[in-house]
């Protein structure tokens, strides 16, 4: 099938203008008259509910969570991007575009990243108008510092809880609209069906996770934002709760899903301790820019270090291989996340990984505090050493961190028009449900950036053309395609509790994210990506046979929550594979080891793989169709990236 | 609470200097002098309605919130280690604001009642003898005993209390805050030990007219010079 | 295995753990026994083990709240050994690591216990009274656009920083659980202070103020009697100074505000 981005024609600079003047409004008076769905309240949800409720319509709020506040987007660190150029430095819409689409290795559509650059400045505007409290200069202006490699200091920042300080403002303007009684918020509520009647989007069925009622809601359009699906891995620096269902769901019934082999894994995370461990924590990638990575120089020593027969210390400057700095003297430590992550990997398969493990290597500040002093180090970075100490013991002003790289971020998702919608009509994607902004990597503080721009100033626009489209009657649950919808979300509840083995969903769960860190993770190969394939579908075949639940449905049951998120990332974690095995090139996340340049690095193949690839659903258990957006760059020239 | 705790401290103050009377060693001339005064001057006796006031809305607002505090968890912790994290004072301002209201009621009848009801006998200067009361009825060990344990009380109560009026009246800043605390600190523990003070100096040093035992007299004498 | 601390010995623990199936259901302690938990563990995957355990056994694994697992969604809710999110200062459930515990102790694991936060099942309390308090004013009445440029409104930097630590509230609970009284006064604080400390939230300060007290009284939350349990145990270290900043918006919004309820 064709797939139509519905960008529009004209100058980059003007699409977005143009498109907000072209689309269809609906009548101020018409407004109340539709209902909107929208599933998840993180940063791309909660904006786009406040967002939608402001204008005046009805909107049905989703979460699994206790409160809209926990959203896993509260989480992040570093900061949100936006082209203000407050520094002077030579910031502008262009160049903030201009990286992300370089920094996405040329995958990603170039009219969203501009209107992405665009709406930038806007959010900032918005959240400081809400209370969120920004970091400032001292004659009372916004701060900004560098991140990520960037060269022009962009982004803003609340100490090390951006994600926190800009969730809680979304959540605030949600609250505001709860308390108008313009959005009917539901709590602990998991959606575990999207309805499409008449080949449209028409409402969403779930589960209330105390009392397991399986409940229908109607609506004219429902947005997922749901965020992403970094947990098919297992272990990862995403909440324990995230999950790929929601997506999944659409996706089975229609919604394409676009490069889902596109994951971002982050390499300064502290590393794992045991096979009991069931997350990973995030070190801000902000380390790298005072700390030296480096291991022992031979296997030897490596082996003696883990067994505990000699200490770092023992280590003289000889026996350590700054290997960043060795292979990649212009950018050192500061190559960008997936470059600094397949070293690591590679340092610790050739055995010469640290820890108990063997797989972690050191992040060193003994010079930058041999340098400036411990007061210094702790001014910058005293929260995470704080936090690092809390979790290993280890204090790392004396001895050097561990880190390992881990998953992170998925660049993939439900592939989205211009106008976020998916290939379902009246279902629209936005944050990092959808697949849209990011290509094949993602820049550090541009997924806050992605979910606030989608909530607060994209979706309020592009939904309305729709709608605008829509007879504004009245919307209820007495289609067909509800009941059908609904008998299938009982029936699969019933069969996964009839089921009755032995294994619980966190032993499939570790066994999947085994499956997929080995063959789908930092390096990937047609052999071992087929093997994948093998043992997943495997996988899939054991657990309707062989998995344990307690309990029933009518009630509060966290195993049977479970086992439905880990049943639909095993279908997932195949698709992954097909997708890595499509994709005969490296690229950004995606880095297939047949195709690397002579000095290791990434080698893209832009003549045969410059697409988009969305994957329609063909039925349970058939491969599943290619489609393919074909990528048209006209602003920037494609180059391979060097870091030498 | 915050309004009529801080109130009556003010009256705390007012009633303590005045009691230091008790320590003059005139057979209780000056004693007798300021009770009459504060028994007799139409200011005074106004204030005193306000007084009463302050003392029955202090006690009616501590029921209200115990009320409403214990009903805000019905079902306790079975384990709970409060002492972990604050002070037993300020978790105990009920129990210990019960002591001093018993207290407080033993007090009244047994001097302000006889003062202003009873028929005291006369001092040499023709007003009512309530000094050679308060001597004899410190001279009772279960009394003194009384007065220290509810000494301890007040001053545990002001310990928490007095810093505590200034936070719920919003009274903080980040240079004063400590200061208030620490005045509220000592005033806890000055006010309370003076008033202690009292009855133990008449148990222990004095014989039944309030004259300081021979034993005791050249110490007391000489204490008092070198404070001189 | 042992982790980064190769001398680091697995421990054997009794728990003791407040079960209850429902709301309305009566709820009593129930003891278990894990074995070999290594002191590397957190909190919440010593619990991860005892669960697979009980699921395992085809027992009923014990429910409590937890998300992010990295101290800041605040869903984790445990009252460990008499203590709000268990014994170590400034953490949360889920950044406790079992090396603060012994081989052989006895843990006694309960849900936050308070009238407006009624238990849902095991360890899982239900919390939407603070989503209420913060809906009856903890915002600033703007809409999406039309927001003036960010650095129209300069902030001096030590007032940003404070409305920033008050703003750093994560929402957990832990406050109420420890107070006395079970009185929310910290956390409705935290929010007040952050918007009467920035000039974006002067239009609406007496109103939110009220609204935000008048609701917090009637979810049933006790009054504070500043006992400072709840600054004492909170994971992320928000100041009694709130309170006051917070007594002192009422007094001067009840003092003055135009509202004659």
């Amino acid at each position: 099938m064709f797939l139509d981005s519905k960008a529009p024609e004209g100058p980059l600079a003007e699409k977005w203008d143009q498109h907000k003047f072209s689309v269809k409004l609906v009548n101020p008076a018409n407004k109340r008259k539709y209902d909107v769905i929208v599933v998840g309240t993180g940063l791309a949800g909660a904006s786009a509910a406040a967002s939608l409720a402001e204008l005046g319509y009805n909107v049905h709020a989703f979460t699994y969570h206790d409160s809209p506040r926990r959203a896993h987007s509260i989480a992040a660190q570093g900061g949100i991007n936006a082209a203000k150029n407050y520094q002077n430095d030579g910031d502008s819409v262009f160049r903030l575009f201009y990286d992300t689409i370089k920094g996405g290795d040329y995958r990603a559509r170039e009219a969203n990243v501009y209107r992405l650059a665009q709406v930038s400045v806007q959010i900032i505007d918005q959240c400081v108008a809400q209370g969120v409290p920004f970091a400032r200069e001292y004659g009372g202006l916004l701060a900004n510092r560098s991140f990520g490699g960037a060269q022009v200091s962009r982004t803003f920042y609340a100490r090390g809880q951006t994600g926190q300080q800009l969730l809680l403002g979304a959540y605030s303007a949600l609250s505001r609209q709860v308390a108008y009684g313009k959005v009917r918020l539901h709590t602990r509520s998991e959606m575990l069906d999207l309805v499409v009647a008449d080949g449209k989007a028409a409402g969403i069925v779930t589960r209330n996770l105390l009392t397991g009622a399986i409940e229908n809601h109607a609506a004219h359009a429902v947005v997922l934002a749901t965020g992403g699906y970094g947990n098919v891995f297992y272990l990862s620096t995403n909440a324990k709760y995230c999950n790929v269902t929601a997506a999944w769901r659409a996706h089975k019934k229609g919604a394409y899903f676009a490069n889902p082999c596109f994951t971002q894994i982050h390499p300064t995370c502290i590393p794992v301790s045991g096979d009991y461990q069931s997350k990973l924590t995030l070190m801000s990638e902000s380390l790298r820019n005072d700390g030296r990575v480096w291991v022992p120089k031979t296997k030897e020593l490596a082996e003696r270090l883990r067994k505990g027969e000699i200490k770092v210390k023992d280590l003289k400057e000889d026996d350590r291989d700054y290997f960043l700095e060795r292979k990649y003297p212009a950018f050192g430590n500061l190559v960008p996340r997936d470059v600094a992550s397949r070293n690591a990997k590679q340092m610790c398969d050739e055995g010469r990984g640290v820890g108990s493990t063997g797989l972690a290597v050191y992040l060193d500040f003994a010079d930058i505090i041999q340098r400036t002093g411990a007061e210094a180090v702790s001014q910058k970075y005293g929260n995470l050493f704080a936090m690092y100490e809390k979790i290993t013991d280890e204090n790392p002003y004396e001895l050097p961190m561990r880190i390992y790289p881990a998953v992170h971020y998925t660049m993939g998702g439900l592939w989205v028009d211009y106008n976020l919608q998916t290939t379902i009509p009246g279902l629209y994607a936005t944050g990092e449900c959808n697949f849209s902004d990011h290509g094949a990597n993602r820049l550090g503080a541009s997924a806050l950036m992605q979910g606030l721009a989608d909530g607060y100033f994209v979706i309020p626009y592009t939904i309305g053309d729709y709608l605008a489209r829509t007879a504004p009657k009245p919307v209820d649950t007495s289609h067909p395609a509800f009941a059908e919808a609904d008998k299938a979300v009982q029936e699969r509840t019933a069969k996964l509790l009839a089921i009755k083995g032995n294994r619980t969903p966190d032993q499939f769960h570790k066994a999947l994210g085994h499956i997929m860190w080995e063959y789908c993770g930092m390096a990937r190969t047609a052999e071992g990506l087929t093997h994948a394939k093998a043992e997943i579908q495997k996988l899939k075949r054991e657990f309707w046979q062989d998995l344990k639940l307690a309990g029933a449905n009518e009630e509060m049951n966290q195993a049977l929550e479970k086992a439905g998120r880990v049943a639909d990332f095993i279908e997932l974690g195949e698709l992954m594979v097909d997708d890595a095995l499509d994709r005969n090139e490296s690229c950004g996340g995606h880095f297939r080891e047949e195709y690397q340049t002579p000095e290791g690095e990434a080698l893209r193949d832009d003549e045969n793989y410059a697409y988009v690839a969305a994957w329609e659903y063909m039925g349970d258990n058939q491969p599943e169709r290619l489609n393919k957006e074909e990528l048209q760059f006209e602003n920037v020239k494609l180059t391979q990236r060097s870091y030498k | 609470m915050s309004l009529t705790g801080l109130f009556l401290c003010t009256f705390l103050v007012v009633h303590l200097v005045g009691n230091l009377q008790l320590f003059k060693h005139d057979g209780g001339a000056a004693f007798n002098t300021y009770s009459h005064f504060m028994g007799t001057n139409p200011i005074i006796r106004t204030i005193e309605w306000g007084l009463v006031l302050g003392f029955g809305f202090h006690i009616y607002e501590a029921l209200l919130l115990t009320r409403r505090n214990q009903s805000a968890r019905p079902q306790k912790y079975v384990v709970n280690h409060a002492e972990q994290n604050s002070q037993w004072t300020s978790r105990n301002m009920g129990i210990l604001g019960s002591i001093i209201l018993i207290f407080l009621i033993v007090h009244l009848y047994n001097f302000f009642w006889h003062a202003r009801f009873g028929t005291l006998d006369p001092d040499i200067n023709n007003n009512d003898d309530l000094y050679t009361l308060v001597v004899s009825s410190f001279k009772q060990w279960w009394y003194v005993l009384l007065y220290v344990a509810a000494q301890v009380s007040l001053g545990y109560h002001l310990w928490h209390g007095f810093g505590s009026g200034f936070q719920t009246l919003g009274l903080n800043h980040r240079k004063y805050t400590p200061l208030i605390k620490g005045i509220g600190y000592a005033f806890a523990v000055v006010v309370s030990a003076a008033f202690a003070a009292m009855p133990l100096y008449f148990y222990l040093f004095t014989n039944d007219k309030g004259e300081l035992t021979s034993a005791v007299a050249p110490l007391v004498h000489s204490l008092t010079l070198a404070l001189k | 295995m042992a982790g980064s601390n190769p001398n680091a010995k697995p421990m054997n623990l009794t728990l003791n753990v407040w079960r209850q199936a429902n709301r309305n259901a009566q709820g009593k302690i129930v003891e278990y026994h894990v074995k070999d938990i290594s002191p590397e563990m957190s909190f919440l995957e010593m619990l991860d083990v005892l669960n697979e355990d009980l699921l395992h056994k085809g027992d009923d694994p014990v429910a409590f709240d937890h998300d992010c697992r990295e101290g800041i969604c605040g869903s984790c809710d445990l009252f460990i050994n008499g203590r709000s999110h268990g014994p170590e200062k400034g953490t949360t459930t889920c950044q406790l690591h079992m090396r603060k515990f012994s081989d052989g102790d006895t843990i006694t694991i309960e849900p936050w216990r308070a009238n407006s936060f009624p238990i849902n099942k095991d360890l899982s309390v239900d919390r939407s009274a603070f989503d209420r308090i913060i809906q009856a004013g903890g915002y600033v009445s703007v809409n999406t656009g039309g927001a003036p440029d960010g650095n129209e409104i300069p902030i001096p930097k030590d007032i940003a920083d404070r409305a920033f630590e008050a703003a750093t509230c994560i929402g957990c609970g832990a406050c109420v659980a420890a107070c006395k009284n079970a009185s929310a006064m910290l956390f409705v604080s935290a929010k007040v202070s952050q918007l009467a400390l920035l000039p974006q939230g002067n239009v609406e300060r007496k109103t939110r103020v009220e609204n935000m007290v008048a609701q917090m009284d009637k979810e049933g939350f006790g009054a504070c009697t500043n006992i400072g349990s709840c600054a004492a145990e909170c994971p992320v270290g928000i100041s009694l100074e709130n309170i006051a900043i917070l007594n002192r918006e009422f007094l001067a919004a009840k003092a003055t505000s135009n509202n004659l309820a």
